[in-house]
């Protein structure tokens, strides 16, 4: 189907015209870039909607490497998880360059940003495209490229482009483990594709610890991707950025490509149950670090790159619990709630003339409304209380965390659930935090803060209403939608006191935060000089 | 023409050399800058790429794995020594990088002022000197032409090259002549066995394989013998020690041929001489060659991230990059010997263009100090974005021409050779880390050098040089069908008559063994009979 070569060719094209139309008229890159990216999520649109059921869309784009055994042709592959992936990747890019567009309006790089924006989409497409591991790998390593073009944006600045280079160099280490484990099924199998993979390996009957060692490499991939212990060093550092590359990239798509490989691969993983254990503890911890460190941040860019951090662990729990469809559920309601949050910070930032530091904030509830508002319904969606969209998808990863049938994991399920559970109110405390700190209270800073132009709060607004509603809408079809792809539990459907009622952890980590953060404020204080 | 074919193209570039020399209109009179010589070197060299594209390599059939264009004239016959040259699929695209590059080469001597005339007489004398050795098929007339390729280089680096350039000279002479010699003896070897054997005195290099046997000690001394010349011309740790000083001692297009073309002699003697006539000693020494080559992979990466001289830096990186080249080769399945030609393909195109890149700032400011540069993609963007791409090729990211080759190469290795293929994946990380430290360090951050705040960017001579290895660069990345369709069924081929020579070797000395032994028992047998 052809539309699937425009999906990824529209911005490989808006990458080059925005560049050379931005060069001659400027504040026109942004809208070029925004228009090829806006016309990726409708030719994604055309072909989901012409997506059979329990089927795929493939096309062959060229034939790219043949030689003896190796056939590898530049296939896209477009099935209900691609189908996903890509309407949450391009609608919530659209959105991000629309934002962009009026926070780069003052750079006078503007149109080398866009073409770099514009590029990342063309990467990341082929990554959640590729309709086998090389093709794959390729938008793999080319996001990976894009991202450092971005965190390096500004670079003159040089530890900014130390920054780009820290996050390269440890995503090569994770691509080191992707190359692997390529190999290990390329020996094993004779190919590559993920149709001819999962068939050969249906048909194989091979050592569990093959899985295994295969399963780790490529977990060492996606560890380095979407920053897991120990690969997780250079994301912190990657919000040197500019403010909607941390949302775009760092929040809701880049780093969530580790959590799709796994889900692809989901019929190799299923058999590695040793290394889906090692997930699961490495995702647990990374999950529980992660949280208490951005619960002693006062960068609010920091704040929320934990967070990510930390949430990525929560997707990887679920996939390491068989749960994959629960992990993309996650994804998907996580880049609502993160590019809001991001565009928030990055709205604030504006607003606050460059100021990150919490301590300089506060008050800006009357300044910025609508920005505080989206900020706040972002807050409590992450924070997982229902009925706002991440609650649901919180919910549905600790409720297959008690479910996994991971003989490695039984036993210790009851300790994996109690820390997850203590993660996610420690989620819903730091992230409360960072709203007081920034909205409520007395304005602590020297600038004259104001509310952003329409180009930034549009996006804001669109967001804030899919992070309250995304449980429901396109949450409640999701687990129906994917079941072609992902193996799909039975559902439990729960009424809305019931699910507020079990939203009690996010609830008292949101009161706790809010008491801490206003009414005893001196706590905090104390704490943190002692 | 065409059945001289392959002679016009070696010869043309010395008839363009010797009228350098005898026409009057180049002289110093008439040519004080050497302006005329310079387009007429560059009119040669452009015809002589021309001839080769049109009618060598749209003329030469892939399917076919036998040598073509075949030139076959007797010589000194009273030794046996002819003229035979012919083309396959693993020489094919190494003329034409050759013929490629020289162009390119010619338009970089616009960086040199001293006997201008003298520089590109020697330059069009090594590129037949080069030629002829891609396309000899007779061992002596191999042997003429390799030497021959050596005195140009001593002229090139030694009349123009830099403060050292006496020691780079001498040392690089000296290694390869003590290489040279010791080939020379086992040819001498080899060409008497087979005149013991069959009574012809031949160098043509099918009869010496396909009518010589020789006993696995023969072929073991016959076999270091090669490999010890091959490999000081490669070169393979530990005898690279002369490349480095020779890179940094050289003029800009000295280098450029220096790693685009010579260093690409070393293994294509092993493929073309030492392994099909000695299959048994290659089998024996494949696994010492793979590990000297995975160990040059690391030390030549870890080597040149030390380098505080970008020439030296990307001169260490041609020791790593040609590792990956020597283990694709010795793993000797198709894949990865496909693989490491199209990575010597590869190498000459990137890191040519990385060392022309050098010679652009050189020619500007006089220094080749990484510290003596930083910030400077702001003064000079075009540069900078041309820096960038073929970093991004030498550390081989997907959709460039390195990635091809050097996930072939891994892929296949990791059959034959599993933990060097897993230590050679470090490569692919200090790769990064080599070459983005120097790109940052020289491009992003402030200028702090007050010079560089008056360079200019690349002209448009410059740019005319880079234009057609960028081209490649992409061209081999994203579609490198045509090429891999060339290499591939002689690649197959070769190594299956490699195989069955090794055989017959095998079977027939085990014959020899038992006869041997069945004689030594044929008295007593014999009387037992009577």
């Amino acid at each position: 189907m052809k539309e699937l070569a425009f999906i990824i060719l529209f911005p490989l094209i808006g990458s080059a015209a925005s560049y050379l139309i931005g060069k001659k008229v400027r504040p026109l890159a942004g809208w070029v870039a925004t228009a090829a990216c806006a016309a990726s999520f409708f030719m994604v649109y055309k072909a989901f909607t012409a997506l059979p059921h329990d089927g795929a869309l493939s096309y062959p784009l060229l034939n790219w490497i043949d030689v003896a055994g190796l056939k590898l042709p530049f296939l896209l592959h477009f099935d209900a998880l691609t189908a996903v992936m890509c309407l949450v990747v391009t609608g919530v890019g659209s959105l991000i360059h629309l934002y962009s567009i009026a926070y780069m309006a003052e750079d006078e790089h503007s149109p080398r940003f866009f073409a770099y924006l514009n590029l990342f989409m063309f990467s990341m497409l082929i990554l959640v495209l590729g309709g086998n591991l090389p093709v794959m790998f390729v938008g793999w390593e080319g996001v990976g490229l894009c991202s450092y073009l971005l965190i390096g944006f500004w670079f003159k600045n040089s530890s900014y482009a130390a920054a780009g280079r820290k996050a390269f160099v440890v995503n090569r280490i994770g691509d080191a483990g992707f190359l692997l484990g390529m190999f290990f099924l390329f020996f094993q199998f004779g190919t590559l594709d993920f149709t001819a993979l999962k068939s050969g390996i249906a048909g194989a009957e091979l050592p569990a610890s093959f899985y295994d060692i295969v399963g780790i490499c490529l977990f060492i991939g996606a560890a380095g991707k979407s920053a897991q212990i120990p690969l997780f060093v250079w994301l912190p550092d990657a919000m040197a950025g500019p403010t909607p590359v941390s949302a775009l990239i760092h929040a809701a798509t880049m780093v969530t490509a580790g959590v799709y490989m796994m889900a692809r691969l989901n019929f190799l993983f299923d058999l590695a149950p040793y290394a889906l254990a090692i997930v699961c503890v490495i995702a647990l911890l990374t999950a529980f670090v992660a949280a208490t460190t951005a619960l002693t941040q006062f960068d609010i860019k920091k704040v929320l790159a934990y967070s990510t951090v930390s949430q990525l662990g929560f997707m990887f729990m679920a996939a390491a619990a068989g749960a994959y469809w629960v992990s993309i559920f996650h994804v998907v309601t996580h880049a609502f709630f993160k590019a809001c949050l991001f565009l928030g910070a990055g709205s604030v930032i504006h607003g606050c003339h460059h100021e990150q530091d919490m301590r300089h904030m506060g008050g800006l509830l009357s300044k910025m409304p609508i920005t505080a508002i989206t900020y706040l319904i972002s807050v409590l969606a992450i924070a997982g209380i229902a009925p706002l969209s991440g609650y649901y998808s919180k919910h549905a990863i600790l409720a297959a965390l008690e479910h996994s049938h991971n003989h490695y994991l039984t036993p210790y399920i009851g300790i994996v659930g109690a820390a997850a559970s203590l993660t996610a109110f420690l989620t819903a405390f730091y992230m409360m935090r960072s709203f007081v700190m920034t909205f409520l209270g007395k304005y602590r800073g020297h600038a004259h803060p104001h509310e952003s132009p329409w180009q930034m709060v549009v996006p804001l607004i669109v967001l804030a209403g899919l992070a309250a509603i995304g449980g429901f809408w396109p949450g409640h079809s999701l687990s129906h939608f994917l079941s072609s792809v992902l193996p799909v539990g039975e559902h439990h459907a729960e009424t809305l006191v019931e699910a507020i009622m079990h939203s009690w952890v996010g609830i008292l980590g949101v009161v706790a935060a809010l008491v801490l953060y206003t009414r005893l404020s001196e706590i905090p204080g104390k704490i943190y000089a002692a | 023409m065409s059945e001289h074919l392959l002679s016009v193209l070696i010869f043309l570039p010395l008839l363009g050399a010797v009228l350098l020399y005898i026409l009057p209109f180049f002289s110093a009179k008439s040519d004080g800058h050497g302006d005329i010589a310079r387009w007429f070197a560059f009119g040669i060299t452009t015809l002589t790429f021309v001839i080769s594209l049109l009618k060598l390599l749209f003329e030469f059939d892939g399917t076919n794995v036998n040598p073509q264009f075949i030139e076959d004239i007797p010589w000194i016959a009273q030794y046996g020594i002819s003229y035979n040259l012919g083309v396959d699929g693993i020489s094919i695209y190494l003329v034409l990088l050759t013929t490629f590059l020289m162009p390119i080469i010619v338009l970089a001597s616009h960086s040199v002022h001293s006997r201008v005339r003298a520089y590109l007489a020697n330059m069009l004398v090594l590129e037949t000197a080069m030629l002829g050795t891609l396309l000899a098929l007779d061992v002596f007339l191999f042997y003429v032409f390799w030497e021959l390729m050596l005195a140009p280089m001593y002229f090139i680096i030694g009349i123009w090259g830099g403060r050292r350039k006496i020691y780079a000279t001498l040392k690089f002479v000296l290694y390869t002549v003590v290489g040279s010699l010791l080939m020379l003896v086992a040819i001498i070897y080899v060409v008497w066995q087979h005149q013991q054997q069959t009574g012809e005195l031949t160098f043509l290099l099918s009869s010496l394989v396909s009518n010589t046997t020789f006993t696995m000690t023969e072929e073991l001394w016959l076999f270091a013998a090669f490999a010890l010349a091959f490999g000081i011309k490669v070169p393979i740790f530990p005898f690279h020690t002369w490349l480095p000083d020779a890179h940094v001692e050289a003029p800009t297009g000295g280098s450029v041929v220096l790693a685009g073309v010579l260093l690409k002699m070393g293994l294509y003697g092993f493929i073309r001489f030492a392994y099909p006539l000695f299959p048994r000693g290659a089998e024996e020494f494949a696994p010492y060659l793979a590990a000297l080559a995975v160990i040059g992979i690391i030390y030549g990466a870890l080597v040149a991230w030390a380098q505080e001289d970008i020439k030296k830096l990307v001169a260490y990186s041609s020791v790593s990059h040609l590792g990956y080249c020597v283990l694709g080769f010795v793993a000797f399945n198709t894949i990865s010997a496909t693989g490491s030609i199209v990575q010597m393909i590869n190498h000459g195109i990137s890191t040519g263009a990385l060392f022309l890149l050098v010679g652009v700032l050189y020619d500007r400011r006089h220094t080749r100090a990484i510290s003596e540069y930083g910030g400077l993609a702001s003064q000079v963007p075009v540069f900078a974005f041309l820096f960038l791409v073929f970093t991004l090729s030498s550390i081989a990211l997907p959709l460039t021409n390195g990635f091809v080759g050097e996930f072939l190469i891994l892929l296949g290795s990791f059959e034959r050779f599993p933990l060097l293929t897993l230590a050679a994946l470090s490569g692919v990380i200090l790769g990064a880390v080599y070459m983005l430290t120097l790109y940052m360090r020289t491009m992003f951050g402030e200028i702090d050098v007050e010079k560089n705040g008056k360079l200019k960017d690349v002209n448009a001579i410059e740019l005319a040089a880079f234009a057609p290895l960028f081209v490649v660069v992409f061209w081999i990345g994203i579609y490198p069908k045509p090429l891999i369709d060339a290499i591939e069924p002689t690649v197959a081929s070769y190594i299956e008559q490699v195989d069955q020579r090794s055989q017959r070797l095998l079977a027939l000395e085990e014959q020899a063994l038992s006869s041997r032994i069945a004689l030594s028992y044929l008295p007593s047998s014999a009387a037992g009979g009577q």
